[in-house]
């Protein structure tokens, strides 16, 4: 096990892979390792890419990470993908884009799945976030489909999200509004050489205007209370600096919009660093995931609480019969677990 | 079968990769979507890689099951190259390699000599293939 943390920090791609792997499958002993690469960790620029399917997420990334290399940086990326909630099985075609970065190992490209019903995709994500992190990649990239809360959670592993809306989707922006809309740093435009690409910009600009102010009082929070000067663009009504989202035109399959999509990704790391809101971030990521882990551990408890009860099907049958209910069959199952815990607080 | 007993077991991931200036990847489609619904992950290449490029993907994606599809008659000379590569990367000795397509009798037991696993042909069907992979998969 340590074997596997040395190798990867020595550089080793194929214990990088065995490591994501183990995370993948909550192999024993993936705690420790996520342990003791975490001290390591911290230097990685986080970069979240999201949008419909067919949007063009994997073309961009796979020329955005090209564009990294150019500069001298190591890139990984994380692509996810739906798996089958029939077979569980799933087929992972992102890579098939990743042309521009072939037999170059410095770009190191993971798909994941789903995995269905497994749940904890945002922890598994965080956690090969963590070894990419102390692998020592100067960028990494977390790329999925954004269609549901799931997604949501994943992209806010992120220090910067990008939301990538195909043009002729005048209706979906609409309906995105209430979700995607809202955790986008940055928007690309991508295909912007098809018809209605104009109109697609125009929208979003129209939108985003419009939840200007709803932003500030939700996920993008707090209104900065540093600095003075706005970014461009943005109404200066507010003295205090916020983030006004630009929208970047790419044409992905053809490299058009790159430099310029890395640019604003840079503008939204400055704005970050400036306003202090990267620290306010990572705080924030803390919390979630000592949360997240605790809600897991606590589930894993009960569940095991709840075999030695013979199972749920028992205490179902007795509540269908009426002859109790869910709220006196919770107490019951957690009567020990309280009990416990009022000892060792006495104590 | 639900997913949650699926998930009892560990998923093995298969990568079905095309090599080579073989242009017909039909049959890698195929095989891909049979995998997927026998509950693998597969992870497909692609047409015209080169055998460096399979190796990435083998060692990047940690598969446990590296299909080579190749109809182009090319086979000795790019297998043997990816059977290098993975070795390079320590990413030969858990990793089951497979290669599907038109290889003559001769080629094979040469191929097997140099490490591929096994060599299903025209005719071999998808339920011999998942069976062989479910009982030859390396343990981890």
């Amino acid at each position: 096990m340590t074997d596997l943390v040395e190798g990867l920090l020595a550089g080793k791609h194929s214990a990088l892979a065995r490591v994501i792997t183990k995370i993948e499958n909550r192999s024993p002993g993936y705690r420790e390792i996520i342990s003791d690469l975490y001290r390591h960790t911290g230097h990685a620029e986080v970069v979240g890419v999201t949008g419909s399917p067919g949007a063009g997420k994997s073309t961009l990334v796979d020329k955005v990470a090209a564009a990294y290399r150019d500069r001298g940086l190591t890139v990984g990326v994380i692509a996810i993908d739906p798996s089958s909630p029939f077979s569980g099985g799933a087929v992972l075609g992102d890579r098939i884009r990743m042309a521009s970065n072939a037999g170059d190992m410095d770009v190191f490209f993971r798909s994941m799945s789903a995995r269905g019903s497994l749940g904890g995709l945002s922890t598994a994500t965080t956690d090969a976030v963590t070894a990419l992190d102390a692998f020592g990649k100067d960028v990494v990239i977390v790329e999925t489909v954004g269609a549901g809360q799931n997604e949501v959670d994943i992209v806010r592993t992120a220090d910067t999200v990008a939301v990538l809306v195909p043009p002729g989707s005048g209706d979906d922006v609409q309906m995105l509004k209430a979700g995607i809309l809202e955790i986008g740093d940055v928007f690309v435009v991508n295909k912007a050489d098809l018809d209605g690409a104009d109109r697609t910009v125009q929208q979003l600009r129209e939108m985003l205007q419009n939840s200007n102010s709803s932003r500030d009082a939700g996920h993008h929070g707090h209104r900065e209370a540093a600095g003075g000067n706005t970014p461009d663009g943005s109404d200066a009504s507010d003295e205090r600096e916020t983030w006004s989202p630009p929208i970047v035109e790419t044409v992905a399959n053809r490299g058009e919009g790159v430099e310029s999509f890395i640019e604003a990704l840079s503008d939204h790391g400055d704005f970050l660093d400036r306003t202090g809101k990267r620290e306010r971030q990572a705080r924030q990521r803390v919390a979630a995931e000592i949360r997240t882990l605790l809600r897991e551990d606590v589930n894993g408890l009960i569940a095991g609480e709840l075999d030695r009860h013979g199972g749920i099907e028992g205490y179902v049958d007795a509540v269908v019969a009426r002859e109790t209910d869910p709220y006196t069959v919770v107490d019951e199952v957690l009567e020990p677990l309280r009990a416990c815990l009022d000892e060792t607080r006495d104590a | 079968m639900s997913v949650e007993q699926e998930q009892a077991e560990r998923t093995i991931r298969c990568l079905v990769a095309k090599v080579g200036l073989d242009g017909h990847d039909r049959g890698a489609h195929v095989i891909a979507r049979a995998l997927r619904d026998a509950g693998f992950e597969v992870i497909y290449s692609g047409l015209h890689r080169a055998p460096e490029e399979v190796v990435q993907a083998a060692v990047q994606e940690d598969v446990d099951v590296v299909g080579i599809s190749i109809l182009s008659g090319a086979h000795n000379t790019l297998v043997p190259k990816i059977l290098d590569g993975l070795r390079e990367y320590d990413a030969f000795d858990d990793r089951l390699v497979l290669v599907g397509g038109i290889v003559p009798d001769d080629d094979k037991d040469e191929l097997r000599e140099q490490g591929v696993d096994e060599i299903f042909g025209p005719g071999a069907s998808m339920d011999e293939m998942i069976a062989y992979i479910h009982e030859h998969a390396p343990e981890r």
